[in-house]
């Protein structure tokens, strides 16, 4: 079995005059955690949903679990547990209703009291999802992703709006599923979270990767120079790389 | 293969479906409540007692009382005084079906473009001359036969349940979807392995759920309430409803195939219905259109819908004898269902 959870090259999609990925390679390890940062509309969530083969793209490969797309798309979808940035999961089912329902679409798994659990909705479990905090939601949807015990776990922005508690309580639940062996790709836009969770991250403006290492090697090649006051943090080698939204605001 | 506690993935989706119905007040009473109140202003419309005695106005002034008193000895008409100002308005609103003024010869006011005042018109001309003592070459022997299933209401009630299986079958498919996608949660689902096919048919599945009570409710309050007949053998009904019904979703299914907004959903499905409504026979016969549309209105599914369930439940057809419309359902279903597969947007 390979080394490799997945990997692209010469990735590129466009639309219209906008390239929103511009010929972008990556290749992640398994049991990595992987994380790519970049400000809006740096092209992160096309290059996450191209990996998830929800988007094709214009040019360039993609190989995950070192299978394509193309060819073996349901034995994929039955292998990768996925979130999207914007779904909201029905209103009117219950938590537990809610997740039979994505349970059901797996031949393999845990049992769903055992899901519940997992992400600590027991409590929960006969609640509407539209009486759930953002945080309880936002674990819903992770435990939906789970669902089919995934070798490999795409989150696209997993921790946006929540308050500091509810961003914790999420990152326990997937280093807990980093222990058991499995693979993550997250977006963020919280460099603390990147540092905290990824063994390397990638650095996102325009389209293209234009960092890419262990979060500590980021901070001491790039951060260093300019910080005379505290330690580097991931953040300033962020803002020294994608600063130029500010500049032009 | 284990599930973890979950069913079937069809069994879970459909199920879903229901759970988000049942717990949408709005959607209850329009497929529980409604057809019952729809029966039961129909049944205080048509009340099943007899031939009611025809509404008469009689124009105030110099011998109208007298008039009025004649009349209302007969048992055939219902006078009552009206203001000569006021008899526009009363004939209008169908309170009286023709105006009389008193006077050697009497008047009679009238829109002859109307059948009831045309009738009204006789059974007036009728009750005023026995009054004044006219002589009958003979008197007809009258036998009076009920004949059910041939009143405007008995007709009515199939029409009304084959606009109820469309309407529900279009609106509650289609929004489900739109809300869905709207919610990206379409796409969600096809991040999942779940099979797209067994979303669609869930979609379907819960819909047919609701069409029991639908049907069933309308056409009982019509047998026993107001003794419309029920001819047709359950068979019958049941396949020309179910077929209707999977027609009708394949059409919602379309309808919702591409659609992002509530707004747009709504402008498109009133304008497939709202023509439907008028073209296919719901409220007058079809008919009426004239020769050259009339391949066109009967092509149209709720036409074939309605005709049907009225020759079922009316005439007690069999199958065989309602072929064509049966044909004309199952193309409904099968086109429109496969060109929704063709170019549904799952994002």
């Amino acid at each position: 079995m390979s080394d490799i959870a997945f990997r692209c090259e010469g990735l590129v999609k466009r639309y219209g005059d906008l390239v929103a990925v511009d010929h972008l390679s990556l290749s992640v390890r398994r049991g990595e955690c992987f994380g790519l940062l970049g400000p809006n509309g740096a092209g992160k969530t096309t290059t996450i949903e191209i990996l998830e083969g929800l988007l094709g793209p214009d040019e360039g490969m993609v190989e995950v679990l070192g299978l394509q797309w193309g060819s073996h798309e349901h034995e994929l979808r039955q292998r990768l547990g996925i979130q999207l940035q914007e779904t909201q999961l029905a209103d009117k089912l219950t938590v537990e209703e809610t997740l039979k329902l994505f349970r059901s679409f797996y031949n393999r798994g845990r049992e769903v009291s055992e899901l519940l659990q997992l992400v600590e909705l027991e409590s929960k479990r006969r609640s509407w999802v539209s009486k759930l905090s953002g945080g309880q939601k936002q674990r819903l949807s992770v435990a939906c992703a789970l669902a089919g015990a995934p070798d490999l776990l795409f989150l696209d922005e997993p921790t946006t709006g929540l308050d500091p508690q509810s961003r914790r309580q999420l990152w326990g639940i997937l280093e807990r599923f980093r222990a058991d062996g499995g693979t993550i790709l997250l977006t963020t836009h919280y460099m603390d979270e990147a540092e905290v969770l990824c063994d390397r991250v990638g650095i996102m403006d325009q389209g293209k990767v234009i960092a890419l290492d262990t979060p500590k090697a980021l901070i001491s090649t790039l951060a260093a120079p300019k910080v005379i006051t505290h330690y580097g943090t991931l953040e300033d080698v962020f803002m020294s790389l994608t600063g130029r939204h500010l500049r032009e605001e | 293969m284990t599930r973890g506690g979950a069913s079937h993935p069809l069994v879970e989706l459909t199920m879903a479906r229901l759970r988000e119905i049942f717990r949408e007040p709005e959607a209850l009473f329009w497929a529980f409540i409604f057809p019952i109140l729809m029966s039961v202003a129909m049944a205080v419309a048509f009340p099943s007692s007899g031939a009611a005695p025809v509404p008469i106005g009689v124009r105030q002034g110099d011998g109208a009382e007298a008039l009025r008193a004649t009349l209302a000895a007969s048992k055939t008409v219902a006078p009552r005084l009206v203001l000569a100002g006021d008899e526009e308005r009363a004939l209008r609103d169908g309170e009286v079906d023709i105006v009389v003024v008193p006077g050697t010869p009497p008047k009679y006011r009238f829109d002859a473009g109307r059948a009831e005042s045309r009738a009204a018109r006789l059974v007036l001309d009728d009750a005023l001359k026995r009054a004044a003592g006219r002589r009958e070459p003979w008197t007809a022997v009258e036998e009076h036969v009920s004949v059910p299933g041939s009143r405007y209401v008995d007709w009515l009630i199939p029409g009304l349940v084959g606009m109820g299986i469309i309407g529900t079958s279009v609106w509650g498919i289609a929004f489900s979807i739109v809300q869905a996608r709207m919610r990206k949660l379409l796409k969600r689902m096809v991040a999942s392995p779940m099979r797209r096919s067994h979303y669609l048919l869930a979609q379907v599945l819960a819909r047919l759920m609701f069409l029991l009570p639908e049907v069933a409710i309308p056409l009982l309050f019509g047998r026993y309430v107001l003794g419309m007949p029920l001819r047709g053998s359950l068979l019958s009904l049941a396949v020309v409803s179910l077929l209707g019904a999977l027609s009708c979703g394949a059409i919602g299914l379309l309808a919702a195939s591409r659609t992002k907004t509530f707004e747009a959903i709504s402008g498109l499905i009133n304008l497939i219905l709202l023509p439907m409504w008028i073209a296919s026979g719901v409220f007058f016969s079809a008919s009426r259109f004239p020769e050259v549309v009339q391949p066109f209105v009967q092509a149209l599914p709720l036409t074939a819908l309605v005709d049907a369930l009225r020759a079922v439940v009316l005439e007690g057809a069999p199958l065989r004898a309602i072929g064509s419309e049966l044909a004309i359902l199952a193309v409904w279903g099968v086109v429109p269902f496969a060109i929704a597969l063709k170019v549904f947007r799952w994002r």
